[in-house]
């Protein structure tokens, strides 16, 4: 048995960027992680229903294209629904449409549910990082 | 001259076929009654004198194989966690393994659903939930739901590994018969049936072929090795590979169509035939099989009805609706009815190519066009039979009759539906004597031999 948990990552919603999505995935696979990558174009139910499936202990979602807001609404609710109280959800990339301030961003998803929110720009060495602490697996 | 001896105890009929292996030729085929609420023996025994009448001598069998679906079937129930995940690879897992799935359970189970479940008194209990090393508390819960319930039945357990030991000691503390397996969906995206087709098929061997009243007919036959759907399974596996030294016809599909249900069949790999199309869903078998149910010529007539609508049919056979109601009427009443008159003719034929239509666009994958800001994709979900080169026909409706072209096409790419994603242009074949059951049970004697009989055999329209 692996004493690394399982986390699901994946694009969201009707956006086909999937190569950011499938860096994270190296890196956590690399981490030792054990990450079950759901791809493009998935729609927010099959992260949950995954997640069920593999008593996951987060949900890493990608979003390139502006709309994550729309595609996310609600998820945080979804997961309590499906007794997923405790589970970590990370959501990183091109968050909102056109220019905008970052900080609204990440202040709009956080009150959405989620753990941590990242910009296009975050070092993912950092990522994995808070991944680790938030897990309570230390570096 | 040595016969193998092949037999179908059927729902209905009992079906042996006799088949010279060293000529490679099928000498003669007949059929009786299936009498297995009485003595099994006794329908074989009419089904093989009528073989020896047209042999004209008492023969000698070699092998004798047969398959069943008498008593019923191979009756299951299929436990898991998310419908769409586990829940649906349990229900491959038994379609695939010859069953008939009567229910399928996600999430756990209430004391309602585990009475259900009593009630229904199935053949074999599936139990998986949970990807290995995931969810582990819900198959725990549903097996010691199913060890205190009066369930009979062995249940295989085909779940996450890390609490297989767990979930079989609660179940055999319950009393309860318990088949361990590998996991139906050890990975999210990952299908895993072969092994728990494997130990289904174990189990109907050891234990259901008691239970149906057709121990009697294991004196006489070598075995009864397999639920006769596994067979036809079989067969389509064998004559779509073909074998090391004999080539197959290539990928194919099967459409059975009964009085009470319509088997689908594929041996096609499915995947998407177009460029640029994403693949969304579960993994799809080589080897898949679909039920309808609510899909066949007699008991099931309604839902064909129910999916095509009485005018459609009435219109396709080119006669008033009043004149399909009397004629439904007519073998609702006499389930044995045939058609007598052309135009009886005509609307048995519309049904048929109606239920084979409606089997075959649930058994194929679609093609579905997503609007996306990046513009528009296409996405697959199940398999693109587009491309595959071989169709074929079996079951009454389609053997007994002279226009079976018409119904069979009917189970082809359409306009009508251009997201469903059935055959475009196949040669059509009918299995006239009713081998596929014979093919499947060979393949277990000379793959090479049965391989080479199907190709004969089996006729082109």
């Amino acid at each position: 048995m692996s004493a690394m948990p399982t986390v699901i990552t994946g694009v969201i919603g009707a956006d086909a960027h999937i190569i950011g999505n499938r860096i994270i995935q190296k890196v956590l696979e690399k981490e030792g992680f054990k990450v079950v990558g759901l791809g493009a174009l998935t729609p927010a139910d099959d992260f949950i229903k995954a997640a069920i499936e593999t008593d996951a202990a987060a949900i890493i979602i990608s979003s390139l294209y502006g709309h994550a807001e729309l595609d996310c609404d609600g998820f945080r609710g979804k997961c309590d629904e499906a007794g997923l109280q405790n589970i970590l959800l990370y959501i990183g990339g091109n968050l909102a449409v056109g220019r905008h301030d970052f900080e609204v961003t990440r202040q709009s998803f956080e009150s959405m549910g989620f753990n941590r929110v990242y910009p296009p720009t975050a070092d993912l060495h950092d990522f994995v990082s808070d991944l680790k602490k938030d897990l309570g697996l230390g570096d | 001259m040595e016969l193998t001896l092949l037999i179908d105890f059927g729902s209905t009929y009992t079906k042996v076929t006799a088949v010279d292996l060293a000529a490679e030729r099928v000498v003669a085929s007949a059929k009786g009654p299936t009498t297995v609420q009485t003595d099994i023996m006794v329908g074989l025994d009419l089904a093989l004198s009528s073989l020896e009448q047209q042999l004209g001598q008492k023969p000698v069998y070699g092998r004798r194989l047969a398959c069943s679906s008498a008593a019923g079937g191979l009756s299951m129930v299929t436990i898991g966690l998310v419908p769409e995940l586990t829940a649906e690879a349990a229900k491959r897992a038994a379609l695939g393994a010859g069953a008939k799935v009567v229910k399928v359970y996600a999430y756990q189970l209430n004391s309602k659903e585990v009475s259900e479940i009593e009630s229904i008194t199935p053949d074999i209990v599936l139990l998986s939930g949970g990807t290995d090393g995931g969810n582990k508390s819900v198959i725990t819960a549903n097996a010691s739901a199913l060890a205190s319930s009066k369930v009979k039945a062995p249940i295989v357990v085909a779940g996450n590994k890390a609490v297989q030991d767990e979930v079989t000691a609660t179940l055999r503390g319950g009393g309860k018969d318990v088949r361990v397996t590998d996991n139906v969906m050890p990975e999210i995206g990952v299908l895993n049936v072969e092994k728990a087709r494997e130990v289904i098929r174990e189990v109907f061997i050891d234990h259901i072929v008691m239970a149906k009243g057709l121990k009697k007919a294991e004196e006489f036959v070598e075995g009864i090795l397999m639920p006769t759907p596994t067979s036809v399974l079989n067969a389509a596996g064998l004559l779509a590979r073909g074998t090391d030294s004999e080539a197959g016809i290539g990928e194919m599909m099967i459409v059975d169509i009964g009085g009470a249900t319509t088997d689908v069949h594929t041996a096609a790999r499915g995947t998407p035939t177009g460029s640029g199309v994403l693949l969304k869903g579960l993994p799809e078998p080589f080897l898949k099989r679909t039920v309808e149910g609510d899909i066949g010529m007699r008991y099931s007539v309604a839902g064909i009805i129910d999916a095509v609508g009485i005018e459609s049919l009435a219109g396709s056979a080119g006669l008033p609706a009043e004149k399909v109601e009397a004629y439904l009427g007519k073998i609702g009443e006499d389930v044995s009815y045939l058609p007598q008159t052309p135009e009886e003719w005509s609307i048995e034929v519309c049904l048929a190519g109606a239920g084979v239509e409606t089997a075959a666009v649930r058994h194929a994958g679609t093609l579905e066009n997503v609007f996306t800001p990046l513009g528009e994709i296409a996405v697959q979900h199940g398999k693109d039979l587009r491309e595959i080169p071989t169709v074929i026909g079996t079951g009454g409706v389609i053997v007994y009759n002279r226009r079976p072209r018409e119904i069979l096409q009917k189970a082809l790419y359409g306009q009508e539906r251009p997201f469903s994603l059935r055959p475009v242009q196949p040669r059509l074949y009918v299995d006239d004597l009713y081998l596929l059951y014979a093919i499947g049970l060979l393949a277990e004697v000379d793959r090479d031999k049965a391989l080479r009989i199907g190709k004969k055999y089996l006729r082109e329209l």
